[in-house]
């Protein structure tokens, strides 16, 4: 088990100073960091550069994958592989393909945003070197958490943390990566 | 023009006008937090368990009796028979899924539609959807004489190489309610992951922290996952919402396509989605009004709250009494005499009078009490109109396929039903059953959505304080 330095995280009080403090992250130049927060921050997906997420993309393909996919589906079984004639109405047609497939389809896109989400957000993970702060427990509380990554170029503990300290962040501490 | 007719103290409405507040203004998040998780962490109250032990007793011990004895058996042991050939079975399935159509209204829907009001009642309607629709899928799969069959249903080769007849609107509601369940369950399951991390936080016994933790799928709450999971939120809302008006119609289609007089009607999917989310509100209200008080969360789940849902189920009994009215007309214009003869009987005929009456008088009558504020703010009352419009709509469900099937074309085929023990044991089954699985979700995850309601707070928004104010 080797001992590395994950980063250095800092505590905000509101929504509002974590915000202040991710735009100036931002315009220091820092790359590797993020922000946690028991709620979703509005705005916060521009300051960190995020475009749209690819959750939708999913959805897109899984969805339109079962939409096709059923549409063949009944075409092989009641129009190729076993016809019986019924009541006169055509082997395979739109009002009897239809609501099937778009029934599938919504399964298909939920299933697809879902796994698009988890995939993403490479969940699950039993651990996270964030677990082991004392604090950082309080990030599903109240308190509003920016991490500055080891990994980041511009990482020095010495001037991450003086930053830290000048952006306003409380109980700044060095979360090692013991995985 | 005098300068008092601009002033804005002129503009807000009277005092008995103004409306009570939705959120618990001026709270913290830490103390949102405390109170959301109180009733998880505390001990186990006796109501609790007087709910619990009977429940769990029709559904550990009643609904698996009445099942082997059914399956063992056949269908004989249920009162169905010719000419009725569904009976309580159909009717507990349509109203099952009838009662998860709300929860997903109130989740999504309003959700979609920027209601703000929604984030505090809507895990729990979401969770009364997730339970109702795995009562409703029981019914058709013991329905079928040889349930060990049930496989028929889906695509699966086979060596006789039959394939399900995708023609048939019993077929496509395999697939709805399949796909109902299992979406209504992703929706539910995802938007509880960064409470379960709550829960996770705060648990201080191992057990705890192994089973939140271990559901909480190692949430971090980090700005990538916030802004990954708001994007399926969004797409998961707005698919579940599809299933609102896809499911019920599907249902309704069932009946429609029939060339029975009192089935086949075009209005049938819009009646059935109508219909659903009317029975749905009634079980909204069941469930939330003695949940609020018990649980202490008369802060959150205001009388706001109630009020609203109220004005919903009056719009949708105002919807029932519409449709209830076509039918009557179309029965009348369209010269049927079929059509005529069961909706006759419907009012006054001998065997299932009380069932048309039940449904005109409860379900598009007694609503319209809620257009008074003094009714809607009265909880006792609204706890038992709610109670009615659940029964209401049972027997809205009864009298359209009891009482369309007892008097078909043919006079010598005429009979009447009546259900037998075990149609009211698997019944008593399902909602135990419910029951239970809704007081373990009450007990052991947070019934309101902790961070979506920080996130509905003013104070949640970044620029909260600094003039640009916040959303209240």
């Amino acid at each position: 088990m080797s001992k590395q330095t994950y980063g250095l995280v800092a505590e905000f009080d509101s929504p509002g100073t974590v915000l202040q403090a991710a735009e100036k992250a931002r315009d220091a130049g820092y790359r590797r960091w993020d922000v946690f927060s028991p709620f979703p921050i509005h705005g916060m997906d521009k300051v960190m550069g995020m475009g749209n997420s690819y959750v939708g993309w999913f959805a897109f393909i899984f969805g339109a994958g079962a939409f096709i996919g059923t549409m063949g589906l009944i075409w092989f079984c009641n129009d190729y592989d076993y016809p019986i004639l019924i009541g006169g109405k055509p082997m395979f047609s739109a009002p009897m393909s239809f609501v099937p497939s778009y029934i599938l389809l919504v399964l298909g896109a939920a299933v697809g945003a879902f796994v698009g989400m988890i995939a993403l957000n490479q969940l699950p993970r039993h651990h996270h070197p964030l677990f082991g702060s004392k604090r950082f427990g309080l990030a599903s509380r109240d308190k509003f958490f920016l991490a500055i990554g080891a990994n980041d170029p511009k990482f020095s503990e010495m001037e991450v943390r003086k930053f830290l300290e000048d952006i306003g962040g409380a109980h700044i501490e060095l979360v090692e990566d013991n995985d | 023009m005098t300068e008092s007719v601009l002033q804005p103290e002129s503009l807000a409405p009277p005092a008995e006008l103004q409306r009570a507040p939705m959120s618990p203004a001026g709270r913290s998040f830490g103390w949102l937090n405390d109170k959301l998780t109180a009733f998880n962490e505390g001990r186990t109250p006796l109501w609790w368990w007087v709910l619990f032990l009977p429940a769990a007793f029709c559904a550990m011990a009643l609904l698996p009796a009445m099942l082997i004895y059914k399956i063992s058996t056949g269908v004989g042991v249920w009162g169905n028979n010719m000419p009725v050939m569904w009976g309580w079975d159909i009717i507990n399935f349509v109203w099952w899924v009838g009662v998860a159509h709300a929860g997903t209204l109130i989740s999504a829907l309003l959700f979609l539609t920027r209601q703000h009001w929604r984030t505090a009642i809507g895990r729990a309607a979401e969770a009364m959807t997730v339970f109702a629709v795995a009562m409703a899928g029981l019914y058709p799969a013991i329905h079928v004489g040889r349930s060990w069959f049930d496989w028929y249903m889906f695509p699966v080769p086979t060596s006789n190489g039959l394939w399900p007849q995708f023609r048939s609107p019993l077929m496509w509601d395999v697939f709805a309610v399949n796909t109902y369940l299992i979406v209504s369950t992703l929706f539910w399951y995802m938007g509880l992951i960064p409470d379960l991390a709550v829960m996770r936080d705060r648990s201080r016994s191992r057990v705890g922290k192994f089973c939140y933790g271990l559901f909480a799928l190692g949430w971090t709450g980090s700005a990538h996952q916030w802004h990954n999971f708001e994007k399926a939120y969004v797409v998961l809302s707005g698919l579940a919402t599809l299933l609102v008006f896809t499911v019920s119609s599907i249902v309704g289609m069932d009946f429609a396509t029939a060339q029975l007089a009192g089935w086949h009607e075009t209005i049938f999917p819009f009646y059935f989605v109508a219909g659903a989310v009317f029975c749905g509100f009634g079980m909204v209200l069941v469930l939330l009004i003695p949940l609020r008080k018990w649980c202490r969360l008369e802060d959150i789940i205001t009388l706001a709250h109630i009020d609203k849902i109220c004005k919903m189920t009056l719009l949708m009994g105002c919807v029932m009494g519409y449709i209830y009215a076509v039918e009557f007309f179309i029965a009348w214009y369209s010269g049927s005499p079929y059509d005529a003869w069961v909706f006759g009987h419907r009012m006054f005929g001998h065997a299932y009078w009380y069932g048309g009456w039940a449904m005109i008088i409860v379900n598009a009558s007694m609503p319209q009490l809620f257009w008074f504020k003094k009714v809607r703010q009265n909880l006792v009352l609204v706890f038992i109109m709610a109670v009615l419009i659940n029964i209401g709509m049972w027997f809205e469900r009864f009298t359209i396929i009891v009482g369309s099937l007892y008097q078909d074309f043919l006079p010598a085929n005429w009979g009447v039903y009546y259900p037998t023990w075990v149609d009211l044991g698997v019944y008593l089954g399902t909602l135990g059953a419910f029951f239970m699985l809704y007081l373990l979700f009450v007990r052991f995850v947070p019934m309101v959505p902790v961070s979506e309601v920080k996130g509905a707070m003013p104070q949640a928004n970044p620029h909260f304080g600094n003039g640009k104010g916040g959303r209240a």
